[in-house]
């Protein structure tokens, strides 16, 4: 019984880090583009001049 | 963010933003291209590219105008429009809540699940005590914060007397949830906190699925900036030259309109002789010459020469606002309609309330007692919410609407899929629509390939229509453009450059004759290009397959009666020319008088009224602003195959949804016994909604495999 004392806290700690964590994302723009997203990582980006 | 690199030694100040829409991106290679080459057109400094919206945001500074940007954009080989400043942000903002809202209830759902699985398996005393403590202080405020999308349409609709899909689910949970409340302080065996907010949880993906939908097809569509003229340099009487919005144009001023510009109102020509592109009013495709004191007409672009016009009537005066009135009346008829969801709602709604109220009574009449029977009608409520309902529609429609975007089309709203489903006929715009209300070669074998590669590298340079077809043409057979230096455009003329110190032109043929030509010269030789305005490469197929589902076709068009004919012979369909859009709107309400339910296609001004009107309307993507904001359905793209694919997909989607409703009544027939005989626990109900809730999902994604 006693463990429940962790373990609940710590499951609703984990469930409130994701939903926090999709605000963040959702904030920060990450939905504006999906079909982009998925498209980006298909180009290569050979040309090292450019700095990042 | 590599791009910021690229700011330095730009004074930050000093940039603005643009958005431009480039419907043509279909690849990564797009999506680099335009980032890496258009921040080194001078005065570039960023371009971003958000490839689900197919657009292009452009931070500048004041060396270059968006006219400039959209010339550099055609030049890298995409067609460009001048988006809106941001038309979306107000339609997104509905979407983000409800996903915000989709997430809290996640997240509820989990936890309360993890506590209710325990008090299922067999917690008791104390433990269960203080699980069901748990959950409410989990569900109270998620249902708080996620239950409002539900609350305020349910209070809205009764504040206005009527009933909704969402009375009886924001009673059953606010019942379920006060219910749970005294269950849990009075150390009560069944708390239904888990079975409230799985049902919100379930619900609100529907919405968002739905309101997803909207706004992916809204931010194809919408942002395209109309072709009627958005101002006009003015003369004033001293001689200089101010732009002036459109709508602050008034009778009387002079406007000089350079060769390429659209009209932004009405007025008689007081210098100058030019050809004049009526197609967005009238439908007739053909140049028209105009000369001094005719009248020319909003939405008309200049094709020739520069001219000055004298203003007589502007913005809301215009005969372009007289249709845009014309197709807002036009498409009042259309709001009555009524989905198919809120068709089953209205007869679902009252029998649910009725039967909660029966089990309610009949528990009390039979001495149960009224905590037993309110826990019962709760059941009843609970069991019955429909959840599998409020997923059936959204998640098919989405689903097929997903399909057919990627075939090219756009619905609007999952209406647009109901009423495709019900066209029983089909009429057809001419310019534009069957054809692709775009001059294009004729005959590109009188072509070397090496003059080819010039053609192409002068008609990009131009913005005259004959060059944009030319252009489009070569660009599809894979021509590369050659390097071309000194490219000058004399309006009305044509344009010039040099290749390898050889002189080279393309401009209007020397010999005057009806068809639309032009003349390619390469030092001392000349070719000869002749255009025409050729019917959509699968215009023919797509009829036929039309006539297959049993839809005849027809053609109205405001072009002259004798091409009209031709078209409607060569596809063997009737056929009528000359049509005002009046008489276009005519044409449709008698048809729908009589019974039929037209899907109009067409996408000139003169077609805005006829496509508010239809039962279902499709635009092309070259359709002017006004049409495809009319329109149900926009495709891209040359084929019109797209528009018999959204009625096949329609179709099939209504038979999924059709199924999803059968399967929601039979799931309700078997656990309305259940939860009447008050044998339904919140394990059953929780097992029993979300199952459902997951066939329905199921079945529709059937859809995607059937769509292909």
């Amino acid at each position: 019984m006693t463990g429940l004392v962790f373990l609940i806290p710590i499951a609703l700690g984990m469930g409130g880090l994701g939903l926090l964590a999709f605000f963040w994302a959702m904030r920060s723009g990450q939905y504006e583009d999906m079909d982009g997203a998925a498209n980006r990582i298909l180009i290569d980006e050979e040309d090292d001049d450019l700095d990042r | 963010m590599n791009a910021h690199a690229s700011l330095q030694g730009i004074d930050p100040c000093d940039l603005s933003d643009h958005r431009f829409t480039v419907p043509g991106m279909r690849c990564a290679g797009c999506i680099s291209k335009i980032e890496r080459e258009l921040p080194q057109v001078p005065g570039v400094a960023e371009a971003r590219v958000n490839f689900s919206a197919k657009r292009v945001a452009v931070r500048h500074d004041a060396s270059i105008d968006e006219a400039g940007i959209v010339r550099a954009l055609e030049h890298l080989g995409f067609e460009t429009q001048p988006a809106a400043t941001n038309p979306l942000a107000q339609d997104d903002a509905e979407t983000k809540r409800l996903l915000r809202a989709v997430a809290v209830a996640g997240f509820g759902m989990m936890n309360i699940m993890l506590l209710s699985v325990s008090v299922w398996s067999g917690a008791g005393g104390v433990t269960r005590d203080l699980f069901h403590w748990l959950s409410a202080l989990i569900a109270i405020p998620v249902i708080a914060y996620s239950g409002r999308p539900f609350f305020a349409s349910a209070l809205m609709a009764l504040r206005y007397g009527r009933t909704n899909m969402d009375v009886p689910i924001s009673i059953g949970i606010l019942l379920a949830t006060g219910l749970s409340i005294y269950e849990t302080a009075t150390g009560g065996e069944h708390a239904y906190f888990d079975g409230a907010v799985m049902l919100l949880f379930f619900l609100l993906a529907g919405r968002a699925l739905d309101a997803g939908m909207r706004d992916k097809a809204r931010s194809g569509i919408a942002g395209l900036l109309s072709k009627m003229g958005r101002g006009a340099s003015v003369i004033a009487e001293d001689g200089t030259a101010r732009w002036v919005k459109a709508e602050d144009l008034t009778p009387g001023m002079i406007m000089m309109v350079a060769a390429g510009e659209a009209l932004a109102a009405d007025g008689r020509i007081t210098q100058g002789a030019t050809n004049i592109d009526n197609a967005m009013l009238t439908g007739e495709s053909r140049p028209r010459p105009v000369s001094l004191g005719m009248i020319v007409h909003a939405g008309a672009s200049n094709l020739s020469d520069p001219i000055r016009v004298e203003v007589s009537a502007s913005s809301g005066d215009t005969a372009i606002a007289e249709i845009a009135r014309l197709m807002d009346e036009a498409g009042q008829s259309r709001s009555r309609y009524v989905r198919i969801a809120d068709r089953a709602a209205r007869l679902y709604a009252p029998a649910v309330h009725s039967l909660a109220l029966l089990a309610f009574a009949g528990w009390m009449i039979a001495g149960a007692g009224w905590h037993q029977s309110l826990t019962i009608a709760i059941a009843v409520l609970i069991i019955t919410c429909p959840c599998a309902l409020g997923l059936a529609v959204p998640a098919a429609q989405v689903v097929a609407a997903n399909a057919l975007l990627k075939r090219g089309l756009l619905v609007k709203d999952g209406s647009a899929l109901e009423r495709l489903a019900e066209a029983d006929m089909a009429l057809f715009d001419k310019t534009g629509t069957l054809t692709l209300g775009q001059p294009r070669p004729v005959d590109l074998s009188v072509l070397s390939a090496e003059s080819r590669g010039i053609a192409l590298a002068l008609a990009q340079a131009s913005r005259h229509p004959l060059s944009k077809g030319l252009a489009a043409t070569l660009q599809l057979e894979g021509v590369k453009p050659a390097h071309i230096d000194e490219i000058e455009e004399v309006a009305g003329l044509g344009i010039s450059g040099k290749w390898r110190d050889t002189n080279v032109a393309l401009h209007r043929p020397s010999a005057g004759s009806d068809a639309p030509a032009s003349e390619l010269v390469i030092g001392e030789q000349s070719v000869r290009l002749e255009f025409s305005d050729g019917l959509r490469p699968d215009a023919a197929q797509t009829l036929a397959e039309l006539g297959r589902m049993g839809l005849p076709s027809q053609i109205i068009s405001g072009d002259r009666n004798e091409v009209v004919d031709a078209i409607g012979r060569e596809l063997q369909i009737a056929a009528h020319g000359a049509m005002l859009p009046l008489e276009k709107l005519a044409k449709l309400e008698a048809l729908k008088a009589a019974g039929h339910r037209p899907l109009m296609v067409g996408d000139g001004l003169n077609d805005g009224p006829a496509l508010a009107a239809a039962h279902v309307s499709i635009a092309p993507g070259t359709a002017n602003d006004v049409s495809q904001q009319a329109a149900d359905a926009v495709f891209v793209g040359d084929s019109l195959l797209p528009v018999a694919h959204a009625i096949i997909v329609a179709r099939k989607t209504m038979r999924v949804v059709r199924q999803n409703f059968a399967f929601a009544i039979g799931y309700n027939v078997l656990a309305v016994p259940l939860a009447l005989a008050g044998l339904v626990t919140p394990l059953v109900a929780a097992i029993a909604m979300s199952g459902s809730s997951l066939i329905v999902v199921a079945n529709s994604l059937r859809l995607f495999r059937a769509v292909r």
